[in-house]
């Protein structure tokens, strides 16, 4: 087998050296009852050549041929060959977590880097080196919130990603902690005069999706005023990162903790993970912060190095007064969202923004065309909710021709009489106009 | 290793300067070096109430967290602020800039359980065996 | 107030001098590394290392979007050419040591060898781009492989079901103390304590304690293991779980674990496995088959998912019968020829919930499967023979030289301290140091706690006995260099791009980010 390299010979070495007669008796320590008296019930074992082919027909049974309109956390951007061939240098993708910073300076410098474009996309002053997803970095933000103010009301809006409120909610049940859900207007906004009337001295937090899940640009310093006039604090999550490309900086408007996902830089959708979740905060959390943190010192020679820094904040630490159990994170998924973003740059995440907001723009003028209006009348950016008539039929239709079309929003919001023909598509870089225009004719049938 | 005479001193490594019900408190000589480079120390408000022999506060090095135990009753009246700029004074100077709260207590029975220089010194030598 | 582990910052500075000998031929060695700089600070206005569609015409967000929500261009973000990102990250690469370089045996970490089929394969466009919320008709090869994996993986560690979505093993234990207060709760008794033994990784106290448990250490015995009389003197009725690492992290099985278990189990609680030292029994014995109720794999360390400096992991939690109502969704569950995605808690209304977003890390699910398939259930076995025989050979070899705390047999990992080397004010610390020149990434040092100046090794079964005979080599080196010339060990190591960091001064004076005219002195 491959990637056992013992030879009879080698065993039998080593079986001396240890002063055993054979493999089993190492095993002495385990009980004889305990011991699985038989194989694993497992496929029996095979080789390279025919795994890709196995491989390769159960992929080919996920229809992959057309990009997807569907967004809704995930999207699918046009990541550059250079990033992956970058990230599968052996040096990057098979070293550990840089406990011994002489020898993982590459690392160490790259989580640098990655934190300070979150810092630089989000506007405020610290980031973490990732969370596991955009979900749970919303919900680590809110305990956060509910540490740091001693308070244990958290209001979110209803336009935020409904994965991301159930995650929360997931969290929060030990906890005690209470979650108030605002609702959204016929603009696509959060309520604000609702938002207001919930928001008081026990609100630790106020939630606000940036763009929401209905892809719209939601009334987010409104609402981190409202949230600071009640003394709580103003979490943006944030499910396309691109957007922060043309999106005023959270931390300019008010935000204190701006969380999300960087899945869009580097990332495919890969079936929804994995994806580096990014936390960003204003510089006096920073006990409070969750995760591994990069920091910047000299070596004894007195040369700038990097090392994980802050430590006693996690849970190796200080166990059952960690701020989380955070320990593995998403470090290769950063890395690449980082290579990306250099790659990028300042002129090409312009471009980039600019250009989602015109595919998106383009996509709403040629469902227009087609017949179909827009659910909200909110502002969006590459993503919007549009009347369909029947989303799921829509679906159904068109996935029978291998295309994604969009979720039915009914299935996220039942409640709502009004999401009952609305069908939640983005457009991307990755979609061009001729597909875009084939894409709307299709829906209408 | 240095166990000044004027002071009283607790299990936890603690050290109290009396002065009427006003007593300060900070860590050991001993303490410091154990704990090496302290790079945050997280101390109470003033107008916190403490309870002796629990924790009022937390003292880190880089890869170590120490809970910091009140070794009276009473009210927290002085904070040592700058030793959240320099928490190195903790360990360049623990028995005098060093210092971390002053309490005024309402249990002046309580000093009466800790240790002397002599005893602390004593203590300090056992545990290290 | 002492440091329970005999680590101290004054350690990571290390010292000057100290004429080190010139290693042998297999040690580090002098090689053209370069310096870089930060991406921030290269470049220069105008220059981009990408290659788009142009903007069209007509599609000025100002005209929707209120100008007070827009953003002009980020000062600050690089401006560089491609060919200067690949260098850069290229030369970063450089600086790294990874398992493709050489020997990384971290103790409880099992570092072995990442396959290169299982990239490839986790690249197939079919399984990168896919999205999550594609029509079930649409993803019926994704959701076929997670099926798959699931049922391999459940009776592999012996278990029912196996939950597939937890990122990490630290959110599977969270997932798994999570089900484990669903369960009390269900039953009309919440509890409020959890026993933890003091050879427990970190994480597991932290996870008892964001649910709101109160957790009780129990001491492991002078033999390093767990006995029943500690736990049946800690165990009541207001105990809602005992969570055990089997083997413990000191490479020791728990050989009292059935009797544990039934201790705990008479008086109603449950118990969780942590499941990072599961290479040690794949095929050999099985967490389910023991008495354990609940436990979480952790896919980057049995399965061979790369690591990639810190992540992506994936933490997959094999339950019990009783457990089962209260998983997490979604499940992916087969029906007739079709599979499909459970993600509507009406169908399960005792379900804890959600854990993350979607469905779980799906590129490391196509490796870990892929690893599987290619073993078969003889080379699965053959993982766990193989990486005790590693483990126990290094223990043989280095034993005498290096001080054994525990007499006690160990399986894939073995830890040792640095008492034999203390006397000559060598510590743990320096060991580790001075083996990066000899060309190999230390073991975990420091942890588990119960030792001092702990030095835990784990080799994997994909290191070969000659990688093997030259840590040995290296270390018993070590140990003469600790006697003769200790100033050696005292500056390692002076091979790699940086000398001994000085972490104090990056606890106290954090600089986080970058930010224009950064200076770090």
């Amino acid at each position: 087998m491959r990637y056992h390299p013992h030879t009879p010979g080698d065993v039998r070495e080593m079986l001396d050296v240890c002063g055993v007669k054979s493999i089993d008796e190492l095993f002495r320590s385990i009980p004889e009852k305990l011991r699985l008296a038989r194989p694993l019930d497992v496929p029996p074992a095979t080789d390279e050549v025919s795994l890709l082919s196995e491989f390769q027909r159960l992929a080919a049974r996920n229809r992959t041929e057309h990009p997807p309109f569907v967004g809704a956390g995930a999207y699918a951007h046009h990541v550059p060959p250079a990033v992956d061939q970058l990230l599968l240098r052996g040096e990057f993708f098979t070293a550990y977590t840089p406990y011994q910073p002489e020898i993982a300076q590459g690392t160490l410098q790259a989580l640098f880097e990655w934190q300070t474009f979150v810092t630089l996309l989000t506007g405020l002053e610290i980031s973490n080196a990732s969370m596991y997803d955009g979900a749970t970095a919303t919900a680590e933000a809110v305990l956060l919130a509910t540490r740091a103010t001693s308070r244990g009301k958290v209001v979110v809006s209803a336009a935020l990603h409904p994965e991301y409120r159930k995650v929360l909610a997931t969290y929060l049940a030990s906890t005690g902690d209470e979650i108030v859900t605002m609702p959204y207007g016929p603009d696509g906004r959060t309520d604000l005069a609702a938002l207001e009337a919930a928001v008081d001295d026990r609100t630790a937090a106020v939630v606000i999706g940036y763009p929401n899940f209905f892809g719209v640009v939601d009334a987010l310093p409104e609402a981190a005023a409202i949230a600071h006039r009640g003394g709580a604090l103003a979490i943006s999550s944030t499910a396309e990162a691109v957007a922060l490309g043309l999106l005023k900086a959270p931390g300019e408007l008010g935000v204190d903790v701006a969380v999300g996902t960087m899945q869009s830089f580097g990332n495919g959708v890969n079936f929804g993970g994995p994806a580096p979740g990014f936390l960003a905060i204003r510089e006096g959390l920073i006990r409070q912060m969750p995760g591994r943190v990069a920091g910047a010192t000299v070596d004894r020679t007195g040369r700038r190095g990097f090392v994980l820094t802050l430590s006693t904040r996690e849970q190796h630490i200080r166990r059952d007064k960690a701020t989380s159990n955070i320990c593995t994170n998403s470090g290769l998924a950063a890395l690449a969202a980082t290579i990306h973003l250099s790659l990028l740059g300042k002129n090409g995440l312009a471009h980039l923004a600019r250009l989602n907001f015109a595919r998106g723009k383009q996509l709403r003028d040629a469902m227009k065309r087609a017949g179909f209006g827009l659910r909200f009348t909110g502002p969006t950016f590459n993503e919007a909710a549009f009347e369909v008539g029947d989303a799921g039929a829509v679906v159904e239709r068109l996935a029978s021709r291998g295309i994604a079309a969009g979720v039915p929003l009914s299935r996220w919001y039942p409640e709502d009489p009004k999401m009952k023909g609305a069908l939640l598509s983005v457009a991307t870089e990755v979609h061009t106009p001729e597909l875009i225009e084939l894409f709307a004719q299709t829906v209408k049938g | 290793m240095t166990f000044p005479e004027d002071l009283q001193y607790t299990p936890d490594h603690e050290w109290t300067r009396v002065q009427g019900n006003r007593v300060t408190v900070g860590i050991t000589d001993f303490a410091q070096d154990q704990l090496g480079d302290v790079v945050y120390v997280e101390l109470p408000d003033v107008g916190d109430v403490v309870k002796k022999g629990e924790a009022f506060g937390v003292v880190e090095s880089t890869k170590a967290v120490s809970d910091l135990f009140a070794p009276v009753s009473g009210k927290v009246v002085e904070v040592n602020g700058p030793l959240a700029d320099a928490p190195e004074t903790v360990n360049e100077d623990p028995y005098e800039e060093g210092w971390m709260i002053v309490v005024e207590t309402t249990s002046p029975q309580e000093l009466a359980e800790l240790m002397d220089a002599a005893t602390y010194r004593k203590f300090v030598e056992e545990e290290q065996e | 107030m002492a440091n329970p582990t005999g680590w101290k910052p004054s350690m990571e500075r290390g010292a000057e001098g100290g004429e080190a000998q010139e290693l042998g031929a297999m040690g580090a060695t002098r090689g053209l590394v370069m310096e870089e700089a930060l991406v921030f600070e290269q470049g220069s206005p105008g220059r981009v290392g990408v290659s788009l569609p142009p903007v069209p015409a007509g599609t000025d967000p100002a005209a929707e979007i209120p100008a007070e929500m827009l953003r002009p261009e980020i000062p600050g973000m690089p401006e560089m050419a491609e060919l200067e990102v690949v260098r850069h990250f290229t030369r970063l690469s450089q600086w790294n040591w990874g398992i493709d370089t050489g020997f990384y045996p971290l103790g409880s970490c099992t570092m072995k060898y990442n396959p290169k089929s299982s990239e490839a394969l986790a690249r197939l466009p079919g399984f990168a781009g896919a999205h999550p919320l594609l029509p079930t008709s649409m993803s019926q090869g994704a959701l076929e492989l997670i099926f798959k994996l699931e049922l391999a993986l459940s009776e592999i560690a012996g278990f029912p079901a196996t939950v597939m979505s937890p990122a990490a093993g630290a959110q599977g234990e969270l997932s798994g103390l999570m089900m484990i207060r669903a369960y009390h709760v269900s039953r009309g008794t919440p509890r409020r304590k959890v026993l933890i033994p003091d050879t427990a990784h970190g994480t597991n106290p932290a996870s008892a304690a964001l649910n709101g448990y109160a957790t009780v250490q129990l001491e492991s015995g002078p033999d390093g293991r767990l006995h029943p009389e500690t736990v049946a003197e800690a165990m009541d009725e207001d105990v809602a779980a005992i969570m055990i690492t089997n083997p413990n992290t000191l490479g020791i099985f728990e050989s009292h674990i059935a009797e544990i278990a039934a201790i705990v189990h008479a008086k109603g609680g449950l118990v969780y496995g942590d499941g990072a030292n599961f290479n040690a029994v794949l095929g050999i014995a099985r967490p389910g088959d023991m008495g354990f109720d609940v436990m979480q794999y952790n896919l980057h360390k049995t399965f061979a998912t790369p690591h990639g400096g810190g992540g992506p992991g994936s933490g997959p939690v094999g339950v019990a019968e009783a457990l089962v109502p209260f998983m997490p969704l979604p499940l992916v569950v087969k029906e007739g020829e079709n599979f499909r995605l459970v993600t509507d808690p009406r169908e399960r209304p005792r379900t804890i919930g959600k854990l993350r977003e979607f469905w779980g890390n799906m590129g490391m699910f196509v490796r870990a499967w892929a690893l599987i398939r290619e073993l078969g259930p003889e080379g699965l076995r053959r993982v766990a023979e193989l990486a005790v025989l590693n483990a126990n050979y290094v223990r043989a070899r280095l034993q005498g030289q290096f001080n054994l705390p525990y007499a006690t047999d160990t399986l894939h990992e073995v830890v040792f301290d640095d008492q034999l080397q203390k006397d000559g004010g060598v510590t743990t610390m320096d060991v580790a140091k001075r083996l990066i020149d000899h060309g190999s990434h230390p073991p975990t040092v420091y942890f588990p706690l119960v030792v001092h100046g702990a030095i835990m090794i784990e080799p994997t079964e994909t290191e070969s006995k000659e990688t093997l005979d030259q840590f040995v080599g290296a270390m018993l080196a070590i140990a003469e260099e600790a006697k003769a010339n200790p100033e050696a060990l005292k500056s390692a190591p002076r091979k790699p791009i940086r000398a001994r960091l000085d972490e104090t001064r990056a606890a106290r004076k954090p600089v986080l980010r970058w930010t224009p005219g950064m200076k770090v002195d």
